[in-house]
């Protein structure tokens, strides 16, 4: 096991080394001087002086290789740099605004992981009756529907029409839980829909294969009432793969977030992100970009070693 | 395929129909798209992008059949050409993400070693941004505009399609026929374009009809935070965003673009699906 962990912890850090060098180079990769480019393109016509301002604060004056080091070096110690804007150092923005984003990523993934796993089992357990195509076409159109339009639906249903909960906004926890909670209600089932309809789908094939294994039918052939065959012997197997998908589910949520957080008026990461676009901060906006790799990474290294502890198997390969 | 043929003939006509119902909902849906993408200029009466004060936010009425928005414009005219936008956004960002990801996968597999390494890693690496986020990140930089929506698009879904052409390569180019045919002095390049190509063609269109609804997906939700192509351009994200900021006069225009994107990648997804399961009988469950 340790032998495992350890191949994949070192296989997470170089991928974050090629993160960090990605994004290093998409500026430079983008057609004009980078300069230019963050002070607004060929139509803003910046003086001469904000040019070299901007030059010398995102070291752009320092040879390639040189500010590639520097980047490299400054992103491990955690240190992205300062805003353009403010001065305010990035690091703390995005310490400030993650906690945000996770109040809504981790209720949806807890919501769309339960109900996408019973919806799945459900139909799968009712194979060739009316419910599972009927469970399988509405996941289908689950992640057909874009998230933005999932919850435009939702605030003109239960916040114009029946009133019911507010259409946008964030109250923190402390002030007013009760608040907090009915401002969480919608963008969490705006950003949990599309997943939900993914792990219904995974679950369902899943379970359905591993219900047509010879050991399901032993259990069978043993007496074992169906419920119980279902539930101990199918599930268990059959959510493998599941925690492998809701792993990167969740990685991908920190990306349907930006739309939900933007109709929600949620103050997380995302919109810190949208902010900065009209003023072109570009180090915030790298920043948001690399913490969501690095997390989608850290996640997906999370679920491989859980996925190693609960299934033997991946360890000894 | 004759064998395959014979074989159909003899399944009852319900059960062909059942088997293949995606692809059957699929086509006449993205084929009636096209249809009024192309055909717009004829089919609709008013123009998408003229303003008419008089008529703001209406209900759908014999002139217009959907209503009008918060400035008067035909939403069936916005619809319509929306499509071409759309459609033009998704296929030309696939066939770039195709032919990119095809001739970065064929190289990794047959280059080997260092360079191997470096491309797969590096796909790796692009596969760990959410695509929307670093879309948002070009785009605030190059600026919004079709060409480079298109361009983002594509760049950012190369690497599904280096990933599935790399791994069928190296399983194709160990094949005996493969073997032969560098046996007889091929070159690599002819090898890979009359030996390999055809045969991983069909993972290729099954990434190609999933990346399509993806795409779709992405476009809107740029479109949606104002980085898709500038107004008045009627892209269906932004329709879906402008009206959203009067819903409390009539939620009916959000309704419109939103069924429309939906059902573009519903179209897509279905199309993806039902081809996955006619090209790859062994995937079927």
């Amino acid at each position: 096991m340790l032998r495992y962990v350890l191949r994949r912890t070192g296989l997470s850090l170089v991928l974050l080394f090629v993160i960090a060098t990605i994004l290093f180079f998409s500026l430079h990769l983008l057609p004009g001087d980078p300069a230019l480019l963050v002070l607004g393109g060929d139509a803003a016509q910046p003086t001469p002086e904000q040019i070299a301002m901007v030059r010398a604060k995102l070291g752009l004056d320092q040879p390639l290789w040189l500010q590639y080091a520097t980047w490299l070096e400054r992103v491990m110690r955690g240190d992205l740099g300062r805003s353009l804007v403010d001065d305010r150092p990035v690091a703390r923005d995005l310490a400030n605004r993650l906690p945000r984003t996770l109040q809504l990523v981790i209720p949806a993934t807890l919501l769309s992981t339960a109900i996408g796993v019973a919806l799945g089992m459900f139909a799968a357990r009712r194979r060739g009756r009316l419910a599972d195509p009927l469970a399988s076409s509405t996941a289908l159109m689950g992640f057909s529907v874009p998230v933005f339009v999932v919850g435009m639906l939702l605030v003109a249903l239960f916040s114009i029409t029946l009133g019911w909960l507010p259409p946008a906004g964030y109250v923190p926890f402390g002030e007013d839980p009760l608040g907090f909670l009915r401002h969480l209600i919608l963008p969490t089932l705006a950003l949990s829909a599309s997943p939900m309809a993914i792990t219904m789908r995974m679950t369902r094939s899943s379970f359905l294969e591993q219900a047509s294994l010879d050991y399901v039918r032993t259990a069978r052939a043993k007496g074992l009432p169906e419920p119980a065959v279902a539930w101990r012997h199918v599930l268990r197997n059959a959510l493998l793969p599941v925690v492998t998908v809701v792993g990167l589910q969740i990685g991908g949520m920190f990306a349907g977030a930006v739309l939900v957080e933007y109709i929600f008026s949620w103050p997380g990461l995302n919109t810190l992100l949208l902010n900065s676009i009209s003023t072109r901060d570009y180090p915030i906006i790298q920043g948001v970009v690399l913490l969501a790799a690095a997390l989608f990474v850290f996640v997906n290294l999370v679920t491989d070693l859980c996925y190693a502890l609960i299934n033997p198997r991946i360890r000894y390969e | 395929m004759s064998e395959a043929g014979g074989a159909s003939a003899r399944v009852p006509l319900r059960r062909r129909v059942r088997r293949h119902a995606q692809i059957l909902i699929a086509l006449p849906l993205l084929a009636g798209l096209v249809l009024v993408a192309s055909l717009a200029p004829l089919l609709m009466r008013h123009d998408p992008n003229r303003l008419n004060p008089r008529v703001k936010v209406q209900p759908p009425s014999q002139t217009y059949v959907l209503g009008t928005d918060e400035f008067g414009r035909d939403i069936l005219s916005r619809l319509a050409y929306g499509a071409r936008i759309t459609l033009i956004v998704t296929f030309a960002s696939v066939v770039l993400a195709a032919v990119g990801g095809t001739a970065l996968g064929t190289v990794a597999a047959y280059a080997g070693r260092a360079v191997e390494m470096v491309i797969m890693r590096t796909m790796d690496g692009m596969l760990c941004f959410p695509p929307i986020l670093l879309g948002i990140f070009v785009v605030t930089f190059l600026g919004p505009s079709l060409v480079n929506l298109i361009l983002v698009i594509g760049v950012l879904y190369i690497p599904r399609f280096t990933r599935v052409v790399h791994s069928s390569t190296l399983a194709i180019r160990e094949l005996e026929y493969v073997e032969s045919a560098r046996a007889l002095g091929s070159s690599a390049l002819r090898i890979v374009a009359r030996a390999i190509l055809p045969n991983i063609l069909a993972p290729i269109m099954v990434q190609a009809s999933l990346a399509a609804g993806h795409a779709i997906l992405l476009e809107s939700g740029l479109s949606f935070l104002g980085l898709g192509p500038p107004p008045p351009a009627p892209s269906w994200g932004r329709m879906v965003e402008q009206s959203g900021r009067y819903m409390q006069l009539s939620i009916l225009p959000i309704i419109w673009p939103s069924a429309a994107i939906s059902a573009t990648v519903l179209g897509f997804n279905l199309l993806g699906d039902g081809l996955r399961d006619l090209l790859d009988p062994r995937l079927r469950n």
